[in-house]
This record gives structure tokens, C-alpha cells and sequence, in this order.
């Protein structure tokens, strides 16, 4: 692919004097070798917090939706807002090995692996939570269009819903296909490496008999290229959909048309913002700051700058147009002066100052090429993000239209439990990955070695090649 | 009885008794032989039982206990083996009676099922009116906790006939001793037991029977006598009035037994003609809330606004003091003298003098409102007797004591100390209350649907009580017990039967009579009350010397800081139904509260002594607690800052605080009765403390104003109503306008759905008219009862998840007055509107509001969330809308919730799997969520939780189970049911055939039911009236539920 070599003004996105062979060990090393006591300690708090989450899950479903802190006049608070949160986070992983395949950015190479596995590993966390919010989950496969002998009964293609669960089924699946064929001749290449036969017997699985010919590689540019196609509306659809949840209702402050491209930005500015957390802390424990450099955050950064602007305009133009209206129904949505002068006075402030105010020091090119700063900042985007959904959904259905039904949120132990737990799940799921799957796709980086290797462009430079 | 039998086994044993020994040392007779088997290694190597094998028995016996244990329970249905001949199963059976419990009367409807009663609904045709109570009392019926279930001697078992036989004996040693023995019993106001009750004391002469009503109208009583010289109280048409002055009276509520009919009958805006209600009061009541003027004064102000009212239409000279009413009282005697003898003027204030000036401005007016000839015999209760008695007995003059179905204990402070004193007690009551448990013996009486009586409730009036349901326990009505006593041999049904056709019936048909459950006769029986004599002697000194009464009002009148009024709730009433969960979960009206009472205190007493109700994060209201004073008695409640409480004064409702035989989750609230002193509802001289504490309300709605939203509840005056020139959708009654086409037109002409084809079938409607509704909750319990609503408990309301599907949205007017003082605009909304006297009255408030906001640069929500210091108030019931474009159906993503032929909006629990979007969706927020399972978990012990009290549901309507959503189906079991009888006898369904469980229950007519493609149900008109309108029209949900706009007669001065 990579036929050109690159300017030498270019900052190289590979450091340090690293061959193909160093690649390879540099990548396989954590796989092949053994974890460390800090990867154990990460492990078994996440591991706890996920048997918390399950435990909180059973006495839900158990005991009845009561156990959480809804009421009659607000129907979701936690459940939704976590889910929503969950699928944002995995937005950037399509976007990263989609779009930017498609473009041909070479840089997202360091980090779609690990982007694409945050975004499955997300989207399996947002999947728990439309199951497990309904009254009575045992029956959650109805709203699967089944053949069923339930006399005429079908889904209600009407219902955002419904669409929801088409959306993140095909996104979940879809991704996961993605995901796998980058990995195959990876896999390929841990296998060949293995030396403990339970070890190469399962490589050999998961790479689906990868043999390197010149047709696996031509079919698996191929494929890479046809997936990215498939995704690439996907990044646009999911949270479009998810959006319309909110959009198609009847509630001022979720009946909005703004919803599908302020929802999808705001997705992959909280995903990118997940992946800038997660690298953060990975290319340190794996050794990786070779190929995740102060480059890659700095291009992160600007894409969260960039959603991070679309987010801002669209909280102003909810603001402008919800005073605009005069409409006294309006007078109260999450983003009015009712919300900011009103109980949720607090949630309205924590979601402008993490999401608006804080995301604006990236404007300065020394902070935004900071590790420190970057991962300081992708914190507090992500609980900026998550503020977002809980006002969305917990202020609205907080003010209905009968100010009779005005009403309060306060969550529970299990709704913090379950959300905890989630979080458990997922990093088991991430450290799971970390040890045991290739973290940077180590046959597509060697792709960019000798056009942005960092000793290749000296080696360049001293030649007078440019 | 223990038996001495022994058996033997063998003759062996028998003779030889060592072998018994040894059996008992012993288990098994031979040895078994463990060692030989588990100590030979061989042995156990070869036997037959491998490890597997053993592995399989525990295998196979682990599976079968576990598959055993997982049968289904087993629930025990009963067919009819012989099926009675005029019942059909599944065909609801009617039966005209009359609820009587001494408190509330009514005549009602009980509808049965296979037997059982299962809903009160008011006998309209004899002018029935049935408020929460009475609708409620059916579930009392089966109160398996607090019913008293057979004859008991202290706490040991007694037949009825030892019972009968120890009674009998000592009331004879009684009689040969001349020793006095009391018959104490509520107003029973049935002329066939007072007749029992005579023939009693004429068999016992030393038996004087005494009528103690726990809430007092005695002063009232005692006023119309030394007037009238009649004991009873006046009764009152309000359909006759034009002006209503009420100071204190509670005339939608309990007051002299309530008057909500005629009140409403005499306010229907489509008549042109409406009554001007002025409501004189400290507390804010019902009647308050419904009035056109409201004023506010503690009771002592009350008091000389009387006798200002009274100096001003009669021209007399009482003294009396300046009061800040002054002007309002004149005015209002400008307009009582013109209503001239349309007007009436009542009070609430227990004085016999106040109630003596009050029946001399009626009778200055020549009101033709009241009417002293037909009487109200609703209460009949002497306090002076009630005393007399209690001092009597204390003294040990009372000898005897038989009390029936009252709970002194519980309401008259000193009794349960002094009915030790007395030789012999007995209580027959239904409840095994505080009395019942004080008494020697406790005899079992039945609840008034499982007997007979009759109730005169205003004199000429008759009704008839008939069982509905063969008692549940070993009961016996008081009646035959006294007939018994009486050495009678005849029962109560063929005395009751025979009275009735000597006295009542006049030739006319006794099954008659008992199918309509009423009948009018022009002769009255004269009720005779229990010592009538006496209660003359002692008032002998009162003469109707108005002076004389107006001077002894002033001295007794004593004016101080605090002044408390006691009232009873509307959900409780005097508090004999305190055990009843569709009740104490029934919020209140006006504060929204349920399963509490509580003191409610002034907006700017409450700052003064720092009392707070915030709101927390969960949404529940908190409070803290107020010790309160008088007379040296002090309680200590939880404080409500009520709007529209006059300053310096309290308000407690009676009928709370019971404990005994309740249930744990009943036992709410404090007991005010100590407070009670000298039976008056009036204490002046109150000292309150704020002793701090954190207090946890069920409040149903926390937000009390409309926050500027005010097309949700639309409000007119009678004169713009009556403006014929006025055209209601350009003026009070606007819909939602959007601009078409560059056209102005209305928003519901512009759709974005296709309309549902309603040309053939039944489209549903409701109609609920804002005006006749006083807010008064009987349809909210109508439908408990109706739709198995369950109730969910105190905790469980608090965090917002009560399960009412109708519900009755209160809202307060708004202001900004206090922020206005606090930066020094002093403006009032009646200086604004007259600056402004060009402005429509509905446009005043929110002009007010912008103006002030202006000049204080105030904060707009403070401003629009917080109710006025004497707030107007609305009432507006809510259930679900039956929107023909439900936004409920669009996002149900499998379909549970569809739109009926009918026009009904319909849920399918079976199908329902509980994503709530359908709750969050509801701009009405109508639907609730089945948080947990709630029949049959011991977590909700109420009455689906046991059996009896799981007889009172309707096998038409399915209990929910946990996950589910549910909401109002408009009654479609009714209205189905309805259909198909019109089928089966060959007809179409008649004018206004068509019910629902609210609409029935409704005495004011403010519900109206009906189908619109039927031109001659009333809704059909009721739909295009001018003052229809459908609630949030903005959205487009084109309702089937249309309200009346409110009219209040503000004009008229």
C-alpha cells in the first residue's frame, strides 16, 4: 500500500530504530510473557466490580425494577443513560478503523486494534442495559421479529426501540467481523511464533489457517476495504438511531431534530476520549510508546476538539431555540435556564464544564500533546458524556409537561452497582484482550515502517531523500 | 382431652415390661449391623453398591426432590356443585342498600359478584352521594385483621349463648338494683333501631342510651333547638342559593354530613347561573379550594366577622372587633342582603352562639336554602350528655356500659380510665378496636353490608339497609342482640319488616322500598332521641336572645397567637376506617399527602418558626416536627406549610394516630382527639415549638403551581362565559393555534397521522367538567376498587410510585409576593388588576407576573414554581387520555399498547415487557409501572395479600404482575359488558347506557361518560360544548377524554 515515502517534515509515527523482527517482538511480547503484579492487581479490581454489577443484576431482575430509584414520573434515568454512554464510547472504534481506513490515515494503524476492541467490549456493556431495564427481561426476545405462536403478534416497526436493537445488532456484529479479519494474520503470527502446543492450537483457531499466500493477503485487503465501506454508515446510523429514542418523542427537550448529528458527534468525541484514556494507561504497561506516540494523542486530540465544537454549537442552539420557542413547556428542558436554576442545577454545571468548558485547553498545541493533559482531559470528557445522557434523560422526564408530575431522580446502590459493574466488565474484557490478543495490528504497521519509521527518515535525511 | 390409652404391640409386652424399656433406649430392635459392614474392608470392597452407583441414587434423588419441589402452588377454585337460580356466574348482581356507619351516610349500590361485594357505587336515583369513605367501606368488609371475628369474655373464647345468658343476668341485677346502665352508640338514625333501643329501655329502664359522635355537631344541634326546639340540625339546599357565605364550614366535606350535590347543582355555568360562594376560613379546605372568593381569617376573626356579618344585615349593634375583612365582610352582606332569600350563611364554628347568630342572619334573610321543617338527623350526638356520661361513669353512677360500634377509647379522652370503673362493659362492634379491647365482653357485630336496617336521613326520607353478603364471621347485629337482651323472641328482620309497614310504607310494596332502597313518605316518624328531657333541663337558660348570645360569643371568643382548627380528612374522616390501605394510600386534595396527618401551618408562620418542607433528591417531601399545646396536652406532629392557611393559625385533622388491632403499615399519623377539648373544633390559646426532626411525607405531587403553563387547566369567570358576544376560542378558551398555509388555524385541524375510522361501533368519551368537580376523590377510590389497583404502601408513594390510575392534579395560583417585599415593589395582584381593569381575568395573573418580575428583577422560576399566599386552587383529574394518536403506541416496541375500535387506548399486559418508554413517552404521565410484584408479597402485606381481603376483587379485571404497565382502560369491562347486555335483550345500548367506574361514582355529575357516535348521550354535546377543550392540544393527541373549562363566579359582587 504505502509505495510513497513521506516528508521528513512529517513527525515519524513509528520511534526509535525498530526492524519488521522488532515490531513483531515488541507486539507479541505481552502475549508471550507473563503479567506483571500491577496487570493482576487492575485485574482483580475489575473482575470484583463485575461480580458486584452481575450481583446487582440478579436482584434486579429478581426482586423487580423497584429495586432501582424510578418512579412513576421518570421512567429511565441510569439504565438509559449508561447505555447511551456505552454506545457513544464505542463509536470511535468504527470510526477509527472505517473512516479513517478509507482516508487513508495512516496513523490510526497504532490504535485500531485496541479502539475497535474498546468499541465491542462497549458495545457488549450498552447491550446489557436495554435487556435488563425491562420489566421483565425473560421475555426480551420479543422484540426480535420472530415467527412466533403467539397468535398474530409482531413487533411494532413504529417504535425507535425496535430500531434500536436492529442498530446494535448489526453495529455489534458488523464491528466484530471487522475486528477479526485485522486480526487473522496476527493471530497467524503469534501461532507460528508459539511454542507450547495448547498455545499454537489455539492461535491456529482464532487465525482461521492464515497461510500468508499472495491470495490471503490480496482477499484480505480486500475484505478490510468492503467492511470499511459496510461500516462507515454504521458510524452515522448507530447513534442516529439511539438518538431518535429521544427525537421521535413527544417530551420538549428530547423532541428535537438536532438530535442525530449532535448525538453521533458527541459519540465520537466520548470515543475518542475512551480511546485517549485507555492508550494512555496501555502504552505504558505494554511498552507500545514506540508506536503510540505524542503524535497519535495530538491527532486524537484534534478530532475531540472538532466533535468537541459540533457538541458545543448544538448544547447552544438547544439553549438558544428553547428560549426562543417563549413556550413555558420549554422553559424547563436540560439545556434552559429551569434546568440550570432548578434541582439538576449541579448536572447542568458539570455537564458545561466537562464537556464545553475543560475540552478547550486542547486548543493550546503544548497541552494537547501532553500525555498527562490529554489523559486528564479524556477523564473528564467521559464523565462530561455521561452527564449529557443523565441530563437528557433525568431532567426532561424530571419536568414533564403536567407540572404535577414534576418529579426527582436519586439512584440507588444497585443503579450505582450496576453501572460499576459494567465498568468491572469491561476492563476485565480489555485486560483480557491486552494479554492475550496482538494490541497494534503488527502486519499493517510494518506497512508504514520504512515510509514513517522514525530511523528510516534519518536514514533519509543523512541520504538526501526526500 | 388428653388420653391415658396405652398400646402394646404384643401380649409379650404386656407382660413383659422390660422390652418397652428397651425400646425406648433403643430404636431399632435388632442390631444393625454397621461395624460388620463398614469395619470389613472386604466386605465393603465386594458389595454391590459402587461408587457410581451411588453417585446415580444421589444423583436421581437430588433431580426428583428438586422436581418435586417445583410443582406450581396449588390454588383452590370452588365451583358451584348446585348453582343458586338467580345468580349467573360471571353476571354482577346490584342491590340498592345504604351505608351507615355513624359518620357517613349514603345510599348506595353494591354490586356483587358470585356473592361476594366488591364496589360502592352512589344510588342516584335516590340522591345518593358517596365519598371516599363510603366507597372504600366495602373494603373494610373484609378487614380480617381489625374485624372482630367471634363473641369474647375478655381474651377468651364465649358462645353468643353464654354471652347472651352472663349479659342478661347482670343487666337484671342492674335493673333490681336501680343501678344505671348506658347504651352508647354513634348517630344511628334509624327509626326501626330507635324503636329497638325502646322497647330495650322499656325492659331496662335503668338503660339510658347515649349518642357520642367522635367528631362533634352538638352546638349546631343545640342552637336549632333553642331556635326550632327541634333537636336535629337544619338541612340546606345550595341549588337555591345565590350567595353562599360559609365561615369555617367545610360544605364539600364532612361538615353536618356534606353537601357537595346541591352545592354543585346550583353551580352549572351552562344554567347562566351560578351561587357566589364566599368560604370565610383558617384551614384550607375543600370548600375553600372550591369557593369563588376565598378569605382568610384565624378563628377568632371568624368569630367577629360573624357578628359583623350579622351587624351589618340585620342593622344590630353586637359588639364585636375590627378584623382586616371588614371591607370584604361588608361587601359580602351587600350581596346576601340583595341575594335576599337566596342567600345563606353557615358556619363551622361548634358554638351553640355562633351557631344561634348564624341561624338569625338566615332567618333575617328569610333563606330559602335552608330548611328547618325537613330536617338533617345525620348528627344527633349531645357533647353535654357525652360528659354527663363520662363523669357519671367516672363517679361510678354507671354502673353498666354497652357500646356499639363507637371507639371511645380512641376519641374521648378519659374514657379508657374510667370504663374500668364500671361492673359490667360491653362493646358490639364490627372493629376489634381500642374500645373493643377494654370491654369485658367483645361481641361481633356485622358490617353494614351484611345487615339489615334502615337509616332516615333527613326526616321523611327513608332507607333501607339489606345485607349483601351472608356474614363473614360469628356476628350478630346489635339489634337482635338487644331484641334478645330484651327477652324478645322475634328477630330484627321481621321487627324492621314490621315497623316498616306499620309506620313507613302506608299499603305501599316493602320489595319495592327494598329494591330502590328508598322511599319518601309525607309523614314522618318523630325520632326520639335517647333523654331528651335532660339535655332541656340543662339548657333551659338558653333563649334566643341574639344579643345576649352575641356577647357570650365575643367572651368565650379568645383571640391568641396561635389558634388551632381540627378537621377530619377526606380520606379518614373521624377515623374509623383507618385500617383500610385504599384509603390511607387516597391522597388528600389539598396537601397531596397520603398515609399522614399533620399540622398545617401559614407560609409566614412557618419561616417565623423555621419549619421547612424540601424537597429531596428522590423527589419525597420532607418535614419537621411541631409540638403543639393546649390546655396544658401536647402532641407532636409533622408540619405541612400550607398556602392559603391564615396567619396564626393550625390545622390538624382528626382521625389518625389509631394503633389498636391495625395493621403495622396503618399505624400513621398522630391522634389529635387529646387536643379535642370540650369537643370543640376551635382551641384558642395553642402554643407550637418547633422541636425540629426530620419527617417523611407520601406526598403524590411535589410541584403545586401550573408554572405559567396555564392552557393545561383553563379558567373563566361566569360573565365571560355568559357572554354570548364572546367568541370562547378567541377568548377564554383558546386552542392551540398554528400558522398553515400562511393561515392561522387551529392545531388540531393539521395531522400528521390518518385518522382511525370511527363510522361504525362505539367511540368512548369522557367529559369531565372542572367546575362540578370539587376535588373530592371518590372516583379515585371507585376506581381502586373497580380496576384492582393495588396499593403499594407509604414508602413506596414517598419515592413517587403510587399506582392510582386516576389521579387529581391540584394546583395552586402563583406569585411572587414574597420576593416582591423582599425588593421593596409592594404591588398586590388586586392593586395590579385595579390599575388594569381592561384585562380579561386570565390574562391578570400572568401580566401580574411579568409586571412584578419587571420591577423586581426577580427570579422568573421562583416566581412561577411557588404558590400564592392565598392561592386559588384548582382541581383537575387525571387518567389516561385515550389520545386517538397515542405517543404511548408509537414507541412500544412489541406492540402492547395499541389503539381500541372503541376509541380506548388499550394495554396488553400479557404482552407488555416493561421498557416504560410507553411512561416516558405520556405527556400525561398517566401509565404506571409495576415496580414489584404487589399481590401476593408479604412486602405489600395490604389486601391482595390475604384472602379475605383478595374477595373484594373484581374478577373482571386481571391483577397485574410485576414488570408490567398498566393505566386507566376506560373501563372496558364495564362498557363491554354493557354491550353485551344490550345484545342479549335485543336492543341498541340506551342514552347514556354507557359507565365507567369514575363517571358512576361521580355525585356532581362532573364525569360524564358516553359514546359520541350516539347523538343522544350527553357527551356527544359535551364534546363541542364551548367550553370544551382537551388538555395539552398542542402536541396532537387528539384525546378521548375533553375537560370543561372552570368557571368561577368572580363577577358577581
Amino acid at each position: 500500500m504505502s509505495s510513497h515515502y513521506e516528508s521528513s517534515y512529517r513527525e515519524p509515527l513509528i520511534l526509535g530504530d525498530k526492524s519488521y523482527h522488532d515490531i513483531t517482538e515488541d507486539i507479541a511480547r505481552p502475549i508471550e510473557g507473563k503479567a506483571n503484579k500491577n496487570w493482576y492487581i487492575a485485574f482483580y479490581i475489575a473482575l470484583a466490580a463485575m461480580l458486584w454489577g452481575f450481583g446487582c443484576i440478579f436482584y434486579t431482575v429478581g426482586t423487580g425494577i423497584g429495586v432501582w430509584g424510578l418512579n412513576k414520573n421518570i421512567g429511565w434515568a441510569w439504565d438509559i443513560t449508561n447505555f447511551v454512554w456505552w454506545v457513544g464510547i464505542g463509536h470511535a472504534g468504527t470510526l477509527i478503523s472505517a473512516v479513517l481506513l478509507l482516508f487513508r490515515q495512516k496513523w490510526r494503524m497504532a490504535i485500531n486494534r485496541s479502539a475497535e476492541a474498546m468499541t465491542i467490549f462497549a458495545v457488549f456493556q450498552a447491550g446489557l442495559f436495554p435487556i435488563i431495564h425491562m420489566g421483565r427481561p425473560w421475555n426480551a426476545y420479543w422484540v426480535l421479529p420472530i415467527p412466533n405462536q403467539f397468535g398474530p403478534l409482531w413487533v411494532n416497526f413504529n417504535s425507535p426501540l425496535l430500531w434500536d436493537v436492529f442498530a446494535i445488532s448489526t453495529y455489534l456484529s458488523v464491528s466484530l467481523v471487522f475486528w477479526w479479519t485485522g486480526l487473522l494474520p496476527d493471530f497467524a503470527t503469534i501461532r507460528d511464533r508459539a511454542v507450547k502446543p495448547f498455545q499454537k492450537k489455539i492461535y491456529a483457531l482464532l487465525s482461521f489457517g492464515w497461510s500468508g499466500r499472495a491470495k490471503d493477503w490480496q482477499r484480505f485487503e480486500e475484505v478490510s476495504l468492503v467492511l470499511a465501506g459496510l461500516a462507515t454508515p454504521l458510524v452515522l446510523s448507530v447513534h442516529t438511531i439511539v438518538s431518535f429514542d429521544f427525537a421521535t418523542s413527544v417530551n420538549p427537550g428530547w423532541h428535537s431534530t438536532i438530535f442525530p448529528p449532535y448525538f453521533v458527534a458527541g459519540a465520537i468525541f466520548s470515543g475518542f476520549a475512551m480511546v485517549q484514556t485507555l492508550l494512555g494507561v496501555m502504552r505504558k504497561v505494554t511498552n507500545m510508546e514506540a508506536y503510540i506516540t505524542r503524535l497519535h494523542v495530538e491527532y486524537m486530540n484534534i478530532v475531540i476538539i472538532l466533535t468537541g465544537g459540533i457538541v458545543a454549537v448544538a448544547y447552544a442552539t438547544e439553549f438558544f431555540i428553547a428560549w426562543y420557542t417563549g413556550s413555558p413547556y420549554e422553559n424547563y428542558t436540560y439545556l434552559s435556564f429551569g434546568a440550570e436554576a432548578g434541582a439538576y442545577g449541579w448536572a447542568f454545571w458539570s455537564l458545561m464544564i466537562f464537556n464545553i468548558i475543560i475540552p478547550q485547553i486542547l486548543w493550546i498545541k503544548k497541552l494537547r500533546r501532553s500525555f498527562i493533559v490529554s489523559f486528564l482531559v479524556s477523564i473528564a470528557i467521559n464523565i462530561g458524556m455521561w452527564f449529557e445522557r443523565f441530563d437528557i434523560i433525568a431532567i426532561v422526564l424530571s419536568k414533564g409537561q403536567l407540572p404535577s408530575t414534576w418529579s426527582r431522580f436519586e439512584p440507588t446502590f444497585v443503579d450505582v452497582g450496576i453501572f460499576i459493574g459494567t465498568i468491572g466488565f469491561f476492563f476485565v474484557l480489555f485486560l483480557l484482550y491486552a494479554r492475550t490478543f496482538p494490541v497494534i495490528p503488527t502486519a499493517e504497521i510494518k506497512t508504514i515502517l520504512k515510509s514513517s519509521g522514525e530511523n528510516f527518515k534519518k536514514l533519509r535525511e543523512e541520504n538526501n531523500e526526500h | 382431652m388428653a388420653s391415658n390409652k396405652k398400646y402394646w404391640q404384643s401380649v409379650d409386652e404386656l407382660k413383659d415390661g422390660s422390652i418397652v424399656e428397651t425400646l425406648r433406649n433403643k430404636e431399632f430392635v435388632q442390631d444393625i449391623p454397621t461395624d460388620e459392614f463398614l469395619g470389613d474392608k472386604e466386605t465393603l470392597e465386594n458389595s454391590s453398591t459402587s461408587r457410581r452407583d451411588f453417585l446415580k441414587y444421589v444423583g436421581f434423588t437430588t433431580a426428583a426432590a428438586s422436581l418435586a419441589a417445583c410443582e406450581g402452588p396449588v390454588r383452590k377454585s370452588i365451583p358451584y356443585v348446585v348453582q343458586p337460580n338467580d345468580l349467573i356466574v360471571g353476571v354482577a348482581d346490584w342491590y340498592a342498600t345504604t351505608v351507615a356507619d355513624g359518620f357517613d351516610f349514603a345510599n348506595v349500590l353494591v354490586k356483587t359478584r358470585e356473592g361476594r361485594p366488591i364496589q360502592i357505587m352512589p344510588n342516584k336515583e335516590a340522591g345518593g352521594v358517596t365519598n371516599t369513605r363510603t366507597q372504600a367501606s366495602v373494603l373494610s368488609l373484609y378487614d380480617e385483621k381489625l374485624r372482630v371475628k367471634e363473641p369474647r369474655k375478655g381474651t377468651s373464647k364465649i358462645s353468643w349463648e353464654e354471652a347472651d345468658k352472663e349479659i342478661i343476668a347482670k343487666l337484671e341485677s342492674f335493673k333490681n338494683t336501680n343501678q344505671s346502665v348506658v347504651l352508647l352508640t354513634g348517630t344511628l338514625a334509624s327509626p326501626s333501631t330507635e324503636k329497638v333501643v325502646q322497647d330495650f329501655i322499656a325492659k331496662y329502664p335503668n338503660v339510658k342510651h347515649v349518642i357520642y359522635d367522635a367528631v362533634s355537631e352538638s352546638a349546631s344541634i343545640e342552637a336549632f333547638k333553642a331556635m326550632y326546639g327541634k333537636r336535629a340540625l337544619p338541612n340546606y339546599d345550595f341549588s337555591k342559593a345565590g350567595v353562599i357565605a360559609s365561615i369555617g364550614a367545610d360544605i364539600l366535606g364532612d361538615w353536618q354530613g356534606g353537601y357537595e350535590k346541591s352545592y354543585t347543582d346550583g353551580r352549572k355555568p351552562e344554567t347562566g347561573k351560578m351561587s357566589y360562594h364566599v368560604q370565610i376560613e383558617s384551614n384550607m379546605s375543600l370548600t375553600g379550594a372550591n369557593a369563588d372568593k376565598r378569605l382568610v381569617a384565624k378563628p377568632s376573626e371568624q368569630v367577629y366577622a360573624l357578628i359583623n356579618l350579622y351587624n351589618t344585615i340585620t342593622g344590630s349593634n353586637l359588639a364585636s372587633k375590627k378584623t382586616t375583612l371588614d371591607t370584604e365582610v361588608k361587601d359580602l352582606a351587600k350581596a346576601l342582603r340583595k341575594a335576599g332569600s337566596k342567600g345563606v350563611v353557615v358556619t363551622g364554628l361548634n358554638d351553640v352562639n355562633a351557631q344561634l347568630i348564624t341561624l338569625a342572619i338566615n332567618k333575617a334573610l328569610q333563606s330559602e336554602v335552608i330548611d328547618t321543617e325537613n330536617v338533617n338527623l345525620l348528627r344527633q350526638g349531645s357533647d353535654a350528655q357525652v360528659m354527663k356520661f363520662l363523669s357519671n361513669l367516672n363517679s361510678g353512677k354507671v354502673k353498666g356500659v354497652i357500646a356499639y360500634n363507637v371507639n371511645p377509647a380512641y376519641s374521648l379522652t378519659g374514657f379508657t380510665e374510667a370504663i374500668k370503673k364500671a361492673d359490667l362493659s360491653v362493646a358490639i362492634s364490627t372493629q376489634d378496636d381500642a374500645t373493643a379491647n377494654t370491654t369485658q365482653y367483645t361481641l361481633p357485630a356485622p358490617h353494614s353490608l351484611e345487615s339489615w336496617g334502615d337509616v332516615m336521613a333527613v326526616s321523611g326520607t327513608y332507607s333501607l339497609v339489606q345485607p349483601t353478603i351472608a356474614p363473614l364471621f360469628n356476628s350478630r347485629q346489635i339489634q337482635d342482640v338487644l331484641l334478645k337482651w330484651s327477652g324478645s323472641t322475634k328477630n330484627y328482620y321481621d321487627t324492621l319488616k314490621e315497623f316498616w309497614s306499620t309506620n313507613v310504607l302506608n299499603g305501599a310494596s316493602w320489595n319495592k322500598a327494598l329494591h330502590d332502597g328508598f322511599f319518601k313518605s309525607n309523614s314522618s316518624v318523630e325520632i326520639v332521641e335517647g333523654g331528651e328531657e335532660e339535655t332541656t333541663e340543662e339548657n333551659e337558660e338558653l333563649v334566643v336572645d341574639i344579643n345576649k348570645a352575641g356577647s357570650a360569643l365575643l367572651a368565650t371568643t379568645k383571640a391568641s397567637d396561635f389558634e388551632l382548627t381540627l378537621y377530619t380528612s377526606t380520606a379518614l374522616g373521624d377515623g374509623k376506617q383507618a385500617n383500610n390501605p385504599w384509603l390511607q394510600e387516597f391522597p388528600d386534595p389539598i396537601t397531596r399527602a397520603s398515609w399522614d396527618n399533620y399540622l398545617t401551618v401559614s407560609m409566614a408562620d412557618a419561616k417565623k418558626l423555621g419549619f421547612e418542607n424540601p424537597i429531596k433528591d428522590n423527589g419525597a417531601i420532607n418535614g419537621n416536627y411541631a409540638k403543639v399545646t393546649v390546655n396544658g396536652t401536647s402532641v407532636t406532629v409533622p408540619v405541612i406549610i400550607q398556602p392559603g392557611q391564615a396567619i396564626g393559625s393550625l390545622g390538624l385533622a382528626l382521625g389518625y394516630g389509631r394503633t389498636q388491632g391495625l395493621k403495622e403499615e396503618m399505624k400513621v399519623g398522630v391522634n389529635a382527639f387529646p387536643l379535642y377539648a370540650n369537643r370543640n373544633n376551635v382551641q384558642y390559646n395553642v402554643s407550637i415549638e418547633n422541636v425540629g426532626g426530620t419527617h417523611k411525607f407520601a406526598c403524590v405531587q411535589v410541584q403545586n403551581t401550573l408554572a405559567g403553563r396555564h392552557d393545561i387547566l383553563r379558567e373563566a369567570s361566569l360573565k365571560e362565559v355568559n357572554d354570548k358576544s364572546l367568541d370562547p376560542k378567541h377568548t377564554w378558551n383558546k386552542p392551540f393555534m398554528v400558522s398553515y398555509d400562511h393561515q392561522e388555524v387551529e392545531g388540531s385541524t393539521i395531522d400528521l397521522w390518518a385518522d382511525h375510522n370511527r363510522e361504525i361501533g362505539h367511540h368512548f368519551n369522557l367529559s369531565i367538567d372542572l367546575t362540578s368537580c370539587t376535588g373530592c376523590g371518590a372516583c379515585v377510590v371507585a376506581c381502586h376498587a373497580e380496576n384492582n389497583v393495588p396499593v403499594v404502601g407509604k414508602h413506596e408513594v414517598r419515592v413517587g410510585r403510587d399506582m392510582h390510575w386516576l389521579r387529581i392534579d391540584r394546583y395552586y395560583s402563583s406569585t411572587i409576593e414574597d420576593k416582591q417585599y423582599d425588593e421593596g415593589v409592594a404591588m398586590t395582584m388586586e392593586e395590579f388588576k385595579a390599575q388594569n381593569p381592561n384585562l380579561a381575568n386570565q390574562e391578570v395573573e400572568r401580566r401580574y407576573t411579568e409586571k412584578v418580575l419587571e420591577l423586581s428583577k426577580g427570579d422568573l422560576f421562583d416566581a412561577l414554581e411557588n404558590p400564592a399566599e392565598n392561592p386559588e386552587v384548582t382541581f383537575q383529574p387525571m387518567m389516561c387520555q385515550h389520545c386517538n394518536h397515542a405517543p404511548c403506541e408509537t414507541v412500544c416496541p412489541v406492540a402492547a399498547t395499541t389503539h381500541g375500535r372503541q376509541g380506548q387506548n388499550q394495554m396488553t399486559y400479557n404482552r407488555c415487557v416493561g421498557t416504560r418508554y410507553c411512561a416516558n413517552n405520556c405527556p400525561y404521565r398517566v401509565r404506571r409501572f409495576n415496580w414489584f410484584n404487589y399481590s401476593e408479597n408479604s412486602e405489600f402485606d395490604f389486601n391482595m395479600n390475604n384472602d379475605y381481603g383478595k374477595m373484594v376483587l373484581n374478577p373482571d379485571v386481571v391483577v397485574r404482575g410485576r414488570g408490567v404497565m398498566e393505566k386507566c382502560s376506560m373501563c372496558i369491562q364495564m362498557t363491554q359488558a354493557t354491550i353485551l347486555k344490550a345484545k342479549k335483550e335485543g336492543r341498541a345500548v340506551n342514552k347514556d347506557e354507557f359507565q365507567t367506574a369514575c363517571s358512576q361514582s361521580c355525585s356532581t355529575g362532573a364525569i360524564v361518560f358516553g359514546d359520541v357516535n350516539n347523538a343522544e348521550d350527553t357527551v356527544t354535546q359535551l364534546k363541542e360544548d364551548r367550553r370544551a377543550f382537551h388538555v395539552l392540544d398542542y402536541i396532537g393527541t387528539k384525546p378521548n377524554v375533553v375537560y370543561q373549562v372552570k368557571v368561577r363566579n368572580t363577577n358577581e359582587a
